[in-house]
């Protein structure tokens, strides 16, 4: 109820801008012709929409099968910890948007490209933000680990993975809220379907409102998807 | 040369010493835990809980030099409950199981439950228990490991003064016929339930008399007042 009270007040923002300043369509369409654009374009948006959805569920799946691997290895073996860690820490400074023409020109214009960018961009911060949580339990819980000779797996089991799943919940709703970004940055360097190529098109054309349009599919993606892994996130919290 | 009790626990003890870097902690320390409440008093910073830590075969942070005789099991109580958050009562009191892989015994984790005073909590969380409740909680997590030997790092300085003499008193019945070696600051808690008290003081073990007869002793008990006196004195002049 308050979403939608929130949606019309901004539509009615959005509106009041158009009126006050008189700009053209063709730079910021009236909510009313991108609702139409919706509309007419339905059967084209919902096809790429489901593209991208596919590379972004995928990459999102993907991504964080190896970001909880990766941070459970390296939580399981110091030595593995000690020489990734910083990798992993570096990794987070490399701009993976940068990447996106490289990953096209080795892999092509069809979804791969989109769902490595997409893995990539949720495996970095899942694995890193898991790992915190997994290493940062207290010493005394670790103690009674100790104390009954536990070896490392069991304390992993028992211990560390229960003190570390809020850790995990907030790693997923963040990569959530990432994971069209990477695909959709994929389509815009290079592709033949999916909301981000239906973006550039429409923008070359000067298709304003299909723009918009594809915005709102997108937008409502990543709402949704932000809102799936948050009641994930929930659970995980317990 | 006597033959030993076969139904006593077998020995726990520690012998030794340690520093922390080059600062020496303790020096040709010698313990020796006999059956019943060992209570080790000392200064902030003298080293008690290391000495504990050492004997439960847990990391220090120290160099020690020495040998020390536990054995294969020991109960532990720390300050803190170290519960974890997301399990049960019942299911906390059952990890140490979990985590050497043995046999998960419910039921007699219900009944030590009871024993406690929890029973019909096994469900909740710690979060839904008071800080007196988690510690019964961590106290039956404790007596779950039939340990001969029972470690406590001053667990009941978190608690308040009705709750700290309920949780004395029962821990007091609860671990009769173990070796319990009791860190503590407070003398009051140390004369109401050693049967021996040593004062850590300048990397030695001094060894102050304890009330005779049974714990636990209460300012009722002839010569409290006095020893307490003595006990405080004596805390007072001590180093770490």
């Amino acid at each position: 109820m308050r979403g939608i009270a929130l949606l019309a007040a901004f539509g009615a923002l959005w509106q009041a801008v158009i009126v006050l300043t008189g700009v053209p369509p063709f730079i910021l369409p009236a909510p009313a012709r991108v609702l139409a654009a919706l509309w007419s374009a339905r059967a084209m948006l919902a096809e790429n929409a489901a593209v991208t959805g596919m590379e972004v569920l995928l990459g999102m799946v993907i991504g964080s099968a190896l970001g909880i691997g990766a941070a459970v290895g390296m939580a399981l073996s110091p030595w593995l910890c000690r020489v990734l860690r910083p990798a992993l820490v570096a990794s987070q400074a490399v701009p993976v948007f940068a990447l996106a023409p490289v990953l096209t020109l080795w892999l092509g214009f069809g979804t791969l490209p989109k769902i490595v960018m997409t893995v990539l961009i949720v495996f970095f911060p899942l694995a890193s933000v898991f790992l915190d949580g997994l290493l940062a339990v207290p010493e005394g819980m670790l103690d009674l680990g100790r104390l009954a000779r536990a070896p490392g797996w069991r304390v992993l089991v028992f211990l560390r993975l229960p003190m570390a799943l809020p850790s995990l919940g907030a790693g997923l709703t963040v990569a959530a809220v990432y994971a069209p970004i990477g695909a959709v940055i994929g389509e815009w360097v290079g592709a033949a379907q999916g909301l981000g190529y239906v973006m550039t098109m429409a923008n070359a054309r000067s298709q304003t409102d299909v723009m918009f349009a594809a915005l709102v599919v997108l937008v409502a993606m990543t709402l949704a998807l932000h809102w799936a892994a948050g009641r994930l996130g929930a659970m995980l919290r317990g | 040369m006597t033959l030993a009790d076969p139904s006593a626990p077998p020995p726990a003890g520690l012998e030794g010493s340690a520093w922390f870097g080059t600062a020496r902690l303790f020096e040709g320390v010698r313990l020796d835990l006999p059956m019943g409440w060992t209570c080790l008093i000392g200064p902030s910073g003298a080293g008690k809980s290391t000495l504990l830590r050492l004997l439960a075969g847990l990391p220090a942070a120290v160099r020690f030099d020495g040998r020390v005789t536990a054995p294969g099991r020991i109960a532990y109580l720390a300050q803190e409950d170290l519960l974890l958050p997301r399990l049960s009562a019942l299911a906390n009191v059952t990890l140490g199981a979990r985590l050497r892989g043995g046999p998960v015994d419910r039921g007699e984790a219900m009944a030590l439950l009871e024993a406690v005073g929890l029973k019909g909590m096994e469900a909740r969380r710690p979060g839904q228990l008071s800080g007196g409740q988690r510690q019964r909680v961590a106290l039956a997590r404790a007596l779950m490991e039939h340990a001969p030997l029972a470690l406590l790092d001053e667990p009941f300085s978190a608690l308040d003064a009705a709750n700290r003499e309920r949780m004395q008193d029962l821990a007091l019945t609860r671990l009769a016929g173990c070796r319990v070696l009791l860190v503590t600051h407070d003398p009051f808690e140390a004369l109401r339930l050693g049967q021996r008290i040593l004062l850590l003081n300048g990397g030695r073990l001094e060894e102050i008399e304890a009330l005779p007869g049974k714990a636990p002793h209460g300012p009722q008990t002839p010569g409290f007042g006095a020893r307490y006196d003595e006990v405080m004195a004596r805390l007072k002049g001590a180093v770490a």
